[in-house]
């Protein structure tokens, strides 16, 4: 099946905007995804392995999380998935090189101000 | 589903005048002279005059609304014209707020404007969105986005129409009305900070915010009417260059947090700390030398001092390829996201001087490196832009 990888996952992606992989279940994709492309893996999912709340995915065009069995929803062949970021059109403050996962308990972001040109 | 909004009990009258610029509207069925006066009856708040406010406010304007509020408190950039087509040659220097309320005004002289040159914050957004019917999201940036949310629908759920691009692709939707999703039904959470580029890093396609914008006034035109099916509960995706438009369905969340059952959020919050975001510490000195975040910040004047000298200096460049094709200063490329993958090819002996555009991407860089055992790395401060500024000229700036 095919998933439906957004812009600014795409440098992790090879730059590929559709990524084949082969799976029965939405988890198994979103899993040989990641194990395709591992540097995914941490703007997916946090460290305690949920994913993370500002990336939804999409099976066809529902949310999983709104789907009865979330991400062990069987799939097919003519089935895709999308990965759809928040994207604000944005400023973009200073960070690390990683995702923080402890951003919220006085993470480290560093920032110049949204309103600053970089 | 078509919503419409309450209208005051009278409509205003059309002049003359008025019905002979909209007579194309007139003649509509879905409009006509009701749906016109709704028009001018309506009040929208335009958060941005940017790149997607430049077409939003345009075609609002065009189409008759009454009152359009504008807040905006940037000043016109030359860069911002290859997108912000509200702005012009003459206007680079002014206020955007002053600059599109004149060509608007110049467009319908019928038009109510209301400048908010602020930005908008926790402390002032209830007190201006009060005023207004429909809020139409113009911003750049995670922090405004959450606030222009979680104030519409703390105002009473006011519609927000929204709109949001990157690169070459863009989303859009009307969040915050009473019976349907907000923006943190979708997005619970911000991404954090660095993750998403901004357009100055990442670019964008000019003509975007162009198509989005229109998009975003059409769900306001059509809330006003109460015709045809708003994006309410529906985020349309647009790829520009595949030329896609796709749909996902939204469904309001139970439990968010603001819109939900059982909101916890009852007031404006602060949405820089919502969003990972921490003020620039002081820059400090040590020894004379600026110091940011434990990097020693070298001025381009010094670099071109000590490379004059022929110092044993190693400068490394973090940008992208094709930003490398527009100017350079021969350094070694190693853009910033291949860094971790590379630091290998770096000396952490060598004193190294790291640059980028601006100065940013190179602090990050310059932080990575020394919290990976290089003991001796500089910030070149300003980028490549201050050394066209000081040092060469002749460098094209982007």
């Amino acid at each position: 099946m095919k998933i439906h990888i957004p812009s600014p996952l795409r440098v992790y992606s090879n730059k590929q905007d559709t990524v084949s992989v082969s799976a029965t279940t939405v988890g198994e994709a979103l899993s040989a995804l990641t194990t395709k492309h591992p540097e995914l893996k941490k703007h997916l999912y946090s460290d305690e392995g949920k994913l993370r709340s500002f990336v939804n995915v999409y099976l066809n065009d529902e949310d999983i999380r709104y789907l009865p069995e979330k991400d062990a929803t069987r799939v097919g062949e003519q089935d895709a998935l999308s990965i759809i970021p928040s994207i604000a059109g944005g400023c973009s403050p200073h960070g690390g090189l990683a995702v923080r996962s402890a951003r919220r308990a006085g993470g480290t972001g560093r920032t110049g101000g949204c309103a600053s040109r970089l | 589903m078509a919503t419409t909004l309450e209208q005051p009990g009278t409509l205003p009258a059309l002049n003359n005048n008025e019905i002979a610029r909209y007579s194309r509207h007139l003649i509509l069925p879905e409009v006509g002279m009701e749906g016109q006066q709704k028009l001018k009856a309506a009040k929208v708040l335009c958060v941005g005059t940017g790149g997607l406010g430049s077409p939003l406010s345009y075609y609002l304007a065009a189409a008759g609304i009454g009152t359009l509020g504008l807040v905006d408190f940037d000043v016109v950039d030359e860069s911002n014209l290859q997108r912000q087509i509200i702005h012009s040659t003459a206007d680079v220097g002014r206020p955007k707020i002053d600059s599109a309320a004149d060509k608007l005004k110049a467009l319908n002289p019928y038009l109510n404007i209301v400048k908010h040159e602020t930005m908008l914050t926790s402390e002032n957004a209830l007190d201006i969105i009060k005023d207004y019917d429909i809020v139409a999201d113009g911003t750049d940036n995670f922090p405004t986005r959450y606030l222009v949310n979680d104030a519409c629908v703390l105002s009473g759920n006011k519609p927000n129409s929204y709109a949001s691009i990157f690169r070459f692709e863009g989303q859009a939707s009307v969040f915050a009305t009473e019976d349907g999703p907000c923006y943190r039904c979708l997005y619970p959470e911000p991404p954090p900070p660095g993750l998403v580029p901004s357009c100055a890093e990442g670019g964008v396609l000019g003509i975007l915010p162009g198509l989005l914008g229109v998009i975003q006034a059409t769900e306001v035109i059509k809330l006003i009417l109460g015709k045809g099916d708003s994006l309410i509960g529906r985020l349309l995706l647009v790829d520009a260059l595949g030329m896609r438009f796709r749909e996902l369905k939204l469904r309001k969340n139970p439990d968010c947090p603001v819109c939900g059952k059982n909101p916890t959020v009852k007031k404006l919050i602060d949405y820089q700390q919502f969003c990972g975001i921490t003020p620039e510490p002081k820059a400090e000195e040590v020894n004379g030398t600026p110091v940011q975040n434990g990097i020693p910040q070298m001025t381009p004047v010094q670099l071109k001092n000590r490379l004059d000298n022929n110092d044993n200096l190693f400068v490394l460049d973090v940008r992208e390829r094709h930003e490398y094709q527009i100017a350079n200063l021969g350094a070694k490329l190693i853009p910033l996201g291949d860094l971790p993958a590379r630091v290998g090819e770096l000396e952490k002996e060598r004193e190294i001087v790291i640059h980028c555009r601006s100065g940013a991407r190179s602090q990050r860089a310059a932080e990575f490196l020394a919290q990976n055992g290089f003991a001796k790395v500089w910030n070149l401060a300003g980028g490549i832009l201050k050394w066209s500024d000081d040092i060469d000229p002749k460098l094209p700036k982007y």
